[in-house]
């Protein structure tokens, strides 16, 4: 999977947990760029694409990514991609 | 089981049907709980509606008098106390006083509960204690007293003891679910360093299961009976073709799978559930076993309704239902046959039918898993009812000598008794007030603490029925509670009857015992309500039926000076 498909998915997975349809997310959106993406919703943000990649992120992951490409480096490392 | 991100996709929506409102308060962030919660009961139609108090919300919520908790005027309060919390304040206390820990906590609850019980009409649903194994003195822990492991058994052991005696408690027992997962399934360190949470997602939905399956119960929602199908499914092999000496059971081999099975079954039976049969036999070699084996558990005194012939299933199970006279949702009927499960479930879809696993081995641990039998309630020994069903059928096999409905009724020397509410029965009027769907006119549910106070209130008057005849005891069978309603008024908040002495007069019994109660109190006027539920129709001219005018829409009223009853054969006892 390249880094655009997975792109594409985490954009679906942000499109539901955000309950937004219009979000778009980059490398370089934060949480700040998008209203509905608060503590709580980050945690069901990060904890659905672990279910759906498979993966487990370490607190650090969880907690001092700072935009969506710094969590995307993350899912990578775990995917050995 | 349902992921959690299934649940929080359903937890925007809700279940139709007049909510019940749960208030949810933990020592630890309890969104996630909350949302699991709410998406679980709307998955399975519960109607609820989830307060969350918040992050170590508890005593700002439960000790003020006009905190949001007491505001959303919650029917049930969840105490979720997260052992990773309490753990801390272990390990912050010094060590020479952890000897007393279990003793502080559970001090701490009783002080909840005793706030809760003032200031709100709410049933209290306390969550047991998950277990941390820190291995601080390694296996040695368990007999060293100021140990963590040591202390946080006591304190399960202790909860358990305070909740019998006190009765206005109801576990959610977290302890066995983290048991079932497993520790590394239950905890995800991550979530709760990063958000406080102290149930990992994996598994929320089974928390949010065992919490849900206690709120069923006190709304009303149980199993009452279980149907179970004969050849390999309660013992290996069809008795039709090995023989009765033949079949699976025992000790030996797979026998032993069937027997333990069977012992379950039997445990079950003397916690209240109503056991029957449902085969595809010949009703003589089906019932051999029963009779013959002597290494089957189940004997046919065990089996209230026992139907084994040639004809579909779905029939069978309509009149069984028939005979026990309880609700098609009140039932799961268990068998080894996929065919037979998706013809059932097709022809009765409000049965529970378990997909069963292949292997009978499983059988056992898989519906255990399932918790179908989830009470708010346990009346002790006495809870078999299944010999009040085989008296039922002997009655109705007497009922058909008779030519007239009368000249039964007579024939059965029916004996009533009406007593205002005792401490003896309060925990089997609060269970009837739970369970009873039918014949309840306004379907209040009230715990064993509610019944107390009706019981304490001067302003109340209520009476128990029971009725007894000479093929036995049907026990308490009726339940009214009177409530002052201005100077000369007595409005019937709850009048409730088992379906089992339907149509014997017993009604008529009832109404004549309260008006004569009523009257001696010094209330000229009776006031009765029905409030349709979807279960209730039975009762909907009932009112009526018995002799009391009609005053507006579903209301009805008696005058206690002119009333006359209708006609009875129940003799009151003048115990």
């Amino acid at each position: 999977m390249d880094r655009e498909e997975i792109m594409a998915r985490i954009n679906e997975i942000a499109r539901d947990v955000f309950d937004n349809d219009t979000v778009v997310l980059t490398d370089d959106t934060t949480a700040a760029d998008v209203d509905e993406w608060d503590s709580l919703t980050h945690l069901l943000f990060t904890n659905e694409i672990e279910d759906a990649f498979g993966v487990t992120f370490t607190l650090a992951e969880v907690t001092k990514s700072e935009n969506v490409g710094q969590l995307v480096d993350a899912l990578t490392r775990h995917l050995g991609a | 089981m349902y992921s959690f991100n299934e649940l929080r996709r359903a937890a925007k929506t809700a279940a139709p049907g007049k909510a019940r409102t749960l208030a949810i308060l933990g020592n630890c962030s309890t969104q996630f709980l909350a949302m699991a919660v709410r998406g679980l009961a709307a998955l399975e139609k519960l109607p609820l509606t989830v307060f969350d108090a918040g992050y170590n919300q508890i005593e700002a919520q439960v000790l003020e008098d006009g905190s949001e908790l007491y505001a959303c005027a919650p029917d049930s309060v969840l105490l979720y106390l997260a052992t990773e919390k309490l753990y801390e304040e272990f390990l912050d206390m010094a060590p020479a006083s952890r000897g007393g820990f279990a003793d502080g906590v559970l001090a701490r609850l009783e002080m909840y509960w005793d706030a809760l019980g003032r200031h709100a009409n709410a049933a209290i649903l306390q969550c047991t204690f998950t277990e941390i194994p820190d291995r601080a003195l390694g296996n040695f822990s368990c007999r060293v007293e100021s140990a963590f492991v040591y202390q946080l058994r006591r304190l399960n052991y202790l909860l358990q003891e305070r909740m019998a005696a006190r009765g206005d408690v109801y576990p959610v027992d977290l302890m066995a679910v983290q048991a079932e997962l497993g520790r590394e399934r239950f905890f995800d360190p991550a979530l709760y360093y990063s958000a406080k949470m102290a149930i990992g997602t994996e598994a929320l939905p089974y928390a949010a299961k065992a919490i849900l399956d206690v709120e069923a119960a006190l709304s009303g929602r149980v199993k009452k009976c279980l149907i179970l199908d004969l050849d390999n499914t309660l013992w290996g092999g069809v008795v039709g073709d090995d023989g009765p000496e033949n079949i699976e059971i025992g000790e030996l081999g797979r026998g032993h799978v069937f027997t333990n099975f069977q012992r379950w079954l039997k445990e079950l039976k003397e916690c209240g559930v109503i056991l029957a049969v449902c085969s595809k036999n010949d009703e003589a070699a089906a019932k051999r076993p029963f009779e013959s084996n002597p290494e089957m558990v189940l004997r046919l005194e065990d089996i209230a309704v026992f139907v084994a012939n040639w004809e579909d299933k779905a029939g069978n199970i309509r009149l069984i239902q028939r005979t026990l006279n309880i609700g098609m949702d009140a039932m799961v009927f268990v068998d080894d046959n996929p065919f037979e499960r998706e013809l059932v479930r097709s022809m009765i879809p409000e049965i529970e039918v378990p997909e069963l696993p292949e292997d009978p081995a499983l059988y056992l641990d898989f519906l255990q898993r399932q918790n179908y039998f989830e009470t708010a309630a346990f009346t002790g020994p006495g809870a078999d009812r299944t010999r009040l069903y085989q008296a039922e059928l002997a009655r109705e096999k007497l009922k058909a000598a008779y030519a007239s409905l009368d000249e039964y009724l007579e024939s059965l020397e029916m004996v009533g008794t009406a007593r205002p509410f005792e401490p003896a029965v309060y925990s089997r009027v609060a269970q009837l007030t739970q369970r009873s769907n039918q014949f309840n006119l306004r379907t209040v549910r009230y715990t064993e603490a509610d019944i107390r106070r009706l019981a304490e209130d001067p302003d109340c008057l209520t009476v128990y029925y029971e009725l007894r005849d000479k093929f036995g005891d049907h026990g308490l069978v009726g339940v009214v509670v009177g409530r002052r309603s201005g100077a000369d008024t007595l409005f019937i908040d709850t009048w409730l009857m088992s379906c089992r002495v339907l149509k014997r007069g017993m009604e008529e019994f009832i109404i004549a015992a309260l008006m004569d109660r009523a009257k001696k109190a010094g209330y000229r006027w009776v006031v009765g309500e029905y409030i349709p539920t979807p279960k209730n129709a039975m009762v909907k001219d009932i009112y009526k039926t018995v002799g009391f005018e009609e005053a507006g829409e579903n209301r009805y009223r008696a005058d206690t000076e002119s009333f006359r009853p209708g006609k009875f054969h129940i003799k009151e006892s003048e115990e």
